[in-house]
């Protein structure tokens, strides 16, 4: 033993864990305008463009975020791009969830009836103005339980910009943890933090769920 | 400034990567595999009748999935070390992945029981089926069949997360590029080749997820409809 857990300590927990919201935050509504062209592109009317997104999305979800996060990481690096940890852990977890944000909402989207397309259609609304006037306002609601499950996954995998060398949670947990050597306690106490954040949005998208009585229609 | 790309600076290293993603599909089969019993366990528990093993398990599937699975490996590998226990880094990664597995399928095949209609269970009752039979012939296959999809998914995004393994310095794919690219100063090489690697395996496994399907579940293929 090196010495206890102080003040201190937790301070800089409460440090990692205000960064790891605040990528949180950026990655969601950075995520959130690149999936809902991710979306766009998979409804398209064009097939090259919806192939396209296809495959795009497919790499992102089969490969892990820590591999897209070293490709971000090196790949800005050697090109001559210098790349701070924050640009590198936003970007790369702004690609990640533009694909997992564009397929649940692309399924939002989709499960709205045809023949409400077709209904708007028949009152000579453009294609832009029946998704914004008539899908989408549908689509939200079967969209916003599991947008706000994604949220829980979104906060949990910054944890692993600590690998890219920002300083979030799971990076601050690891700098006490080398001094301290009490991984049991810090780790506990970093779990915890997480799961603060981490549970309420869990419960939250359980109510909604249940409120929009989305899935026994 | 332009960066030449050379990918033969990695073919001698072909043999690392097969054994990089060897040690990732052992990993994940042996983990998905007992993941995947204590899950069914699970489920079972929290529909018990006593109020103590739902609210244990709760908390077990609550804690896991609302947490990082890369603080939950440090925590257990970490953890088991500073209190003398030492393992293997593998073996530690595959504890550390059956905890999470066996949360996340615990939640997903107790909503697929919920969905087997009352009524299923008292017709079943009615022809004097036992508890255990109707246990697995009523509730669990076809629970199992009904959610197979979101399990599939849930199994290949747990095979993606071996790659934190990695953060232990387990020898996995990823563990495997650390090295490779830190000898050959090829590093986005290396990581593009690694994320082919991983986009093989997924459609690996999800070939052969429908094999399985295939064979376990033939009355859905025969009728071509999901129940």
């Amino acid at each position: 033993m090196t010495g206890g857990f102080t003040t201190n300590h937790l301070i800089y927990l409460l440090y990692g864990l205000w960064w790891t919201v605040v990528l949180s935050a950026l990655a969601f509504a950075l995520g959130g305008v690149a999936g809902f062209i991710v979306m766009l592109g998979r409804i398209s009317r064009r097939r090259w463009l919806r192939r396209l997104t296809l495959v795009y999305v497919q790499i992102i979800q089969g490969t892990p975020l820590l591999i897209q996060m070293f490709i971000i990481y090196f790949g800005l690096g050697v090109v001559g791009i210098d790349v701070s940890a924050i640009l590198a852990a936003g970007l790369g977890m702004m690609i990640y969830s533009s694909a997992y944000l564009g397929e649940i909402w692309r399924g939002s989207v989709e499960s709205i009836n045809r023949t409400q397309v077709e209904a708007a259609e028949c009152l000579a609304l453009s294609r832009w103005q029946a998704l914004i006037d008539v899908i989408l306002p549908q689509a939200m609601r079967i969209a916003t339980p599991p947008t706000v499950g994604f949220m829980v996954q979104l906060v949990k995998n910054t944890s692993l910009a600590s690998v890219v060398g920002f300083l979030e949670l799971t990076r601050s947990a690891q700098v006490i943890n080398n001094t301290l050597f009490q991984p049991f306690l810090v780790f506990g106490i970093a779990a915890f933090l997480y799961f603060c954040v981490c549970y309420p949005l869990s419960v939250w998208s359980r109510s909604l769920e249940r409120k929009l009585n989305v899935g026994r229609r | 400034m332009r960066y030449e790309m050379n990918f033969e600076a990695l073919l001698p290293y072909w043999q690392d990567f097969l054994s990089g993603a060897l040690v990732t599909l052992q990993i994940t089969v042996l983990s998905v595999a007992i993941g995947l019993v204590i899950g069914v366990l699970c489920a079972v528990a929290r529909r018990s009748r006593y109020a103590v093993m739902r609210t244990l398990v709760g908390i077990y599937v609550e804690a896991v999935r609302n947490t990082p699975f890369i603080v939950q490996i440090f925590f257990i590998f970490f953890g088991l070390s500073s209190i003398g226990i030492r393992m293997p880094i593998i073996t530690a990664a595959v504890f550390a992945m059956v905890i999470n597995v066996g949360a996340y399928t615990a939640e997903i095949v107790r909503a697929g029981m919920d969905s087997i209609h009352p009524s299923q269970i008292e017709a079943a009752e009615a022809l004097g089926l036992s508890r255990f039979q109707i246990y697995r012939d009523i509730i669990l296959l076809p629970a199992i069949e009904r959610v197979y999809p979101a399990l599939t998914s849930q199994f290949i995004l747990m095979m993606l997360s071996t790659s934190i393994a990695s953060q232990i310095s387990a020898d996995e794919l990823t563990g495997v590029a650390n090295n490779i690219q830190s000898n050959t100063f090829r590093s986005i090489e290396t990581y593009i080749v690694i994320a082919a690697l991983y986009i093989a395996i997924t459609y690996l496994m999800r070939g052969a997820f429908h094999a399985i399907a295939l064979v376990a579940f033939p009355r859905r293929r025969r009728l071509g409809t999901s129940l």
